[in-house]
């Protein structure tokens, strides 16, 4: 299982994933920006983000969650609740 | 204590030409926009489609078939005689039986051949070649005639945005003879049955419908690894490799899978751009194309990887003729 990840690590790899997958900077690629509106991701370069992010956060991110995560912070927020150890 | 005797004096199968044909007809994305509620640049950005061809009314899958067939058995300058097996792969068929791969046989003047139709849909002409290159190498046909043949719009509903974009008619083939020098690898293959109703056509009544996101979501990550293992079967690194020839599903999936397989040297198939995903017919149609047009050198190592209903899926690495 992936260590716990901080919220600025989950951004940083987040940054990455997305610099590799649709070619945005970085630096484009913060908390409050709306995949879709700001940052031009459509729903099938958000599978593959979730996908990726699935491998290097160890969380699984099911196609009906996708759904609701339209911001970055809301990403962050997934997979920060997932990764605290259950009961 | 009898025994049974294969032929041990043919150490492995290659491609000896490829032929494909596309309908005369193109349908563009405007002409789609005409009629369902779509557009030139979603379609471009989506699945990468600019053009697709679409048979005719009264052309069959075994008219597609045999012009692709015969245009695979000239180039090779073998005769029809010297064929022993035909293969048809499809999953877009108009009738259960008889066999296309018999009328095929009988249209290119093949006399008496095993032939057999096969389905594993858009994995077919990885399973055919499969099928072709272990009938060779065991003796049961000296050389084999391989076809992947689809008329996928008898099954489109032409309102359905979600499909009528995607889908197109075509066939694409391959001659497979014996080689001194294996020319085609071992094949990676498997399936998925708990995830039949992806991708499907739910009676002779009914038109193909397909549940795009999962399907994507598959596609970009399990097939990766099925490429990967063909290689690894064939002793084949992916930098050496020349060519990559993914099924042409949706150009966002084969970039995915290209990405993955960090083939750095090779050229990706692209064809679906002109001539849409025709299903089971679309590697042996880029292949063919590819090949005319001189992409990639002969003796060049291709990747070819096939996926699609059933799930099914299917890898080998071949050279090109």
């Amino acid at each position: 299982m992936a260590a716990i990840a901080t919220e600025q690590d989950i951004l940083k790899g987040l940054a990455e994933i997305i610099d590799e997958i649709v070619g945005i900077d970085k630096s484009e690629v913060t908390p409050e920006k709306n995949f879709i509106e700001d940052l031009d991701i459509d729903s099938l370069s958000m599978v593959e983000i979730a996908v990726a992010a699935q491998d290097q956060f160890g969380v699984e991110i099911p196609d009906d969650e996708l759904r609701n995560l339209k911001t970055v912070q809301d990403v962050i927020n997934f997979v920060q609740n997932l990764q605290k150890p259950q009961g | 204590m009898t025994t049974i005797r294969i032929n041990d004096t043919v150490p492995g199968s290659r491609v000896l030409a490829f032929g494909d044909y596309r309908p005369a007809r193109v349908v563009t994305n405007d002409d789609l926009a005409a009629t369902v509620d779509t557009n030139d640049e979603w379609i471009r950005s989506r699945v990468g489609i600019v053009e697709r061809r679409v048979a005719a009314e009264d052309e069959t899958i075994v008219d597609m078939a045999a012009q692709a067939g015969g245009k695979a058995l000239a180039a090779s300058g073998l005769a029809p005689a010297d064929i022993d097996l035909v293969i048809v792969a499809t999953c877009s068929a108009e009738t259960p039986m008889p066999s296309h791969a018999a009328s095929v046989a009988h249209r290119l003047g093949i006399a008496a051949p095993g032939a057999y139709d096969l389905n594993a849909a858009c994995a077919g002409f990885c399973y055919a070649l499969a099928a072709a290159d272990a009938a060779v190498r065991t003796g049961s046909a000296r050389n084999a005639l391989v076809i992947g043949a689809e008329k996928m719009s008898q099954w489109i509903d032409w309102s359905d945005r979600s499909t009528c974009i995607i889908f197109a008619d075509g066939a694409g083939a391959a001659v497979v003879g014996a080689a001194a020098e294996p020319g085609v690898g071992p094949v990676a293959w498997g399936s998925d049955g708990g995830q039949s109703d992806r991708i499907r056509i739910g009676s002779r009544h009914e038109y193909i419908r397909q549940d795009g996101q999962a399907v994507f979501r598959w596609a970009t990550t399990a097939v990766a690894p099925v490429a990967l293992a063909a290689c690894e079967r064939a002793g084949v690194a992916p930098a050496e490799l020349a060519a990559v020839v993914p099924h042409q599903a949706n150009l966002r999936i084969i970039e995915a899978i290209a990405r993955k397989v960090k083939a750095h040297n090779a050229v990706v198939a692209d064809d679906i751009v002109r001539s849409g995903n025709t299903s089971g017919a679309s590697i042996p149609i880029a292949l063919s194309r590819m090949v005319e047009r001189g992409d990639v050198p002969s003796g060049a190592p291709a990747l070819l990887v096939g996926f699609g209903a059933g799930l099914a899926y299917a890898a080998q690495v071949i050279q090109i003729p």
